[in-house]
């Protein structure tokens, strides 16, 4: 095997590297928005198909990748439900594009969120809500000064595992952005080429960054996960 | 002030079935529900904050409809304009003491107002929490933490104060000081007020009006007033509910 470390000048490394950023950070604050919602919703109404709702809203963290890039290429594709009509209304097109990154990325960290999420909110104590109601304030404000306030740290915490989850997107990235280098090829994507390539020294650096992330997140998510009132 | 309540409300918790049918009207200031835990006294106390949404029934508070079900009214807790102090308090466990006084006061957006701000340090001077301003709710002591949650409570200037087993969570010696406290807060507000205690000391050292709990219903109404009238004191009254309930 070839240890030779490559040039962190070398395009090879930092137009992946910067991309990844890139995708996982925007695909992390999608997941957040969206999944601390509909988190929300679910740990405060109780309807008939909430228990429906909440494994259709898990499904992406055990369905295969490869499944999900599927079902991204049916709504979102040239040809998709979604993906028709914004090119012809707007003319965006998402496939082979790095937003199309975004998206699957943000499908596959979005349960992430959405378990903490629900996790931390079904732990603060209804008393707290009910306190602020009595205190004359809304469902916004009881939510934005209470609730998220008191679930923040497991929220934060899902987010840096969905930030994790979303930088090393591999299988639905593939089937809806492909694997073009300087416009979809994301870091896991690089190793992938690399390996394929020959290219030891690339793949061993891309694995180490890639590595050193993942166990600064898990660490820094534990700390956050310990009690602290 | 007249508090004037007649609702029904069934629950379920598992196989178990709950009725609460609780109905008293009463213009005294210094109402106490009595009973035991599980007659239906929490549950009224909640359904008069709006914290609690009865099956059928009305409930006013100084002529004030909050809720009427033939009518369709059920006014939002947060416009009902009742105090609620909590069994465990409830303090924001991520703001100071400062912070969860001015609570109900801060806009969502901005900051408190002038006025706003000047409730706040007047309250902390009358509950004499200035030195703990900046102290988080979970370095109070119990007593420290009910004047804090009090003081919250009564800073929107609510028209009554809800209170659930106010000393439940203190320590024996500190109950007893705490009681007295707590009368002298009351008559310095000079706010009606509903306490939920199943303690018979309390509710007799407090009460004007003593409504008893049982099984969901109420069993009894007592008032200083009609006791005095028979020539009998509010304690034997509530001595023999007690003797009642417990037999």
């Amino acid at each position: 095997m070839d240890f030779v470390w490559i040039d962190f000048t070398d395009a090879a490394f930092v137009q992946p590297l910067l991309l990844t950023l890139k995708v996982a950070s925007l695909a992390t604050a999608a997941a957040l928005v969206l999944g601390v919602a509909a988190a929300y919703a679910l740990s405060r109404r109780s309807f008939i198909g909430r228990d429906f709702l909440d494994a259709v809203c898990t499904l992406p963290m055990v369905m295969p990748p490869t499944v999900l890039g599927y079902y991204l290429l049916v709504f979102i594709g040239r040809k998709g439900v979604i993906g028709e009509w914004l090119l012809e209304t707007f003319g965006i097109r998402l496939m082979f594009t790095w937003q199309g990154a975004v998206i699957a990325a943000a499908v596959v960290a979005f349960p992430l969120v959405f378990k903490s999420a629900r996790a931390a909110l079904e732990g603060v104590g209804r008393q707290y809500e009910n306190a602020a109601r009595t205190l004359g304030q809304g469902e916004l404000s009881v939510f934005l000064r209470v609730s998220f306030p008191l679930a923040f740290r497991g929220i934060l915490s899902g987010c840096m595992l969905a930030f994790a989850r979303a930088m090393g997107e591999f299988g639905a990235t593939l089937m809806v952005a492909g694997n073009l280098p300087g416009r979809t090829q994301t870091l896991s994507l690089a190793v992938y080429s690399a390996v394929q390539a020959g290219n030891d020294g690339l793949a061993n650096t891309l694995v180490l960054v890639i590595s050193l992330v993942c166990v600064i997140i898990l660490m820094t998510t534990g700390k956050l996960l310990q009690p602290r009132f | 002030m007249r508090f004037e309540l007649d609702i029904q409300k069934r629950m379920r918790s598992g196989k178990e079935e709950f009725l609460l049918r609780s109905a008293f009207s009463s213009s005294d200031r210094a109402l106490v529900l009595f009973g035991p835990s599980g007659s239906g006294k929490t549950l009224t106390l909640q359904a008069m904050a709006g914290m609690l949404t009865p099956d059928e029934g009305v409930i006013r508070i100084n002529g004030r409809e909050v809720f009427d079900s033939g009518k369709g009214v059920n006014v939002p807790a947060r416009q009902r304009r009742v105090g609620y102090l909590f069994q465990d308090y409830a303090l924001f466990p991520h703001l100071t003491v400062e912070q969860n006084i001015g609570f109900g006061l801060k806009p969502l957006f901005g900051r408190l107002n002038g006025r706003g701000r000047r409730r706040v340090r007047e309250l902390m001077a009358v509950f004499g929490l200035e030195k703990l301003a900046d102290q988080k709710p979970s370095t109070l002591s119990g007593g420290q933490q009910q004047r804090a949650a009090l003081a919250r409570a009564l800073a929107p200037e609510p028209e009554a104060l809800l209170l659930d087993e106010p000393f439940s969570a203190l320590d024996q010696p500190l109950r007893l000081r705490m009681r007295e406290e707590l009368s002298g807060i009351l008559k310095h507000f000079d706010i009606p007020t509903v306490m939920v205690t199943h303690d018979s000391d309390e509710a007799e050292s407090f009460a004007e009006t003593v409504v008893v709990y049982r099984d969901g219903s109420v069993a009894g109404m007592h008032s200083t007033r009609d006791a005095a009238r028979r020539g009998e004191s509010l304690s034997e009254a509530i001595r023999a509910e007690v003797a009642l309930a417990y037999e």
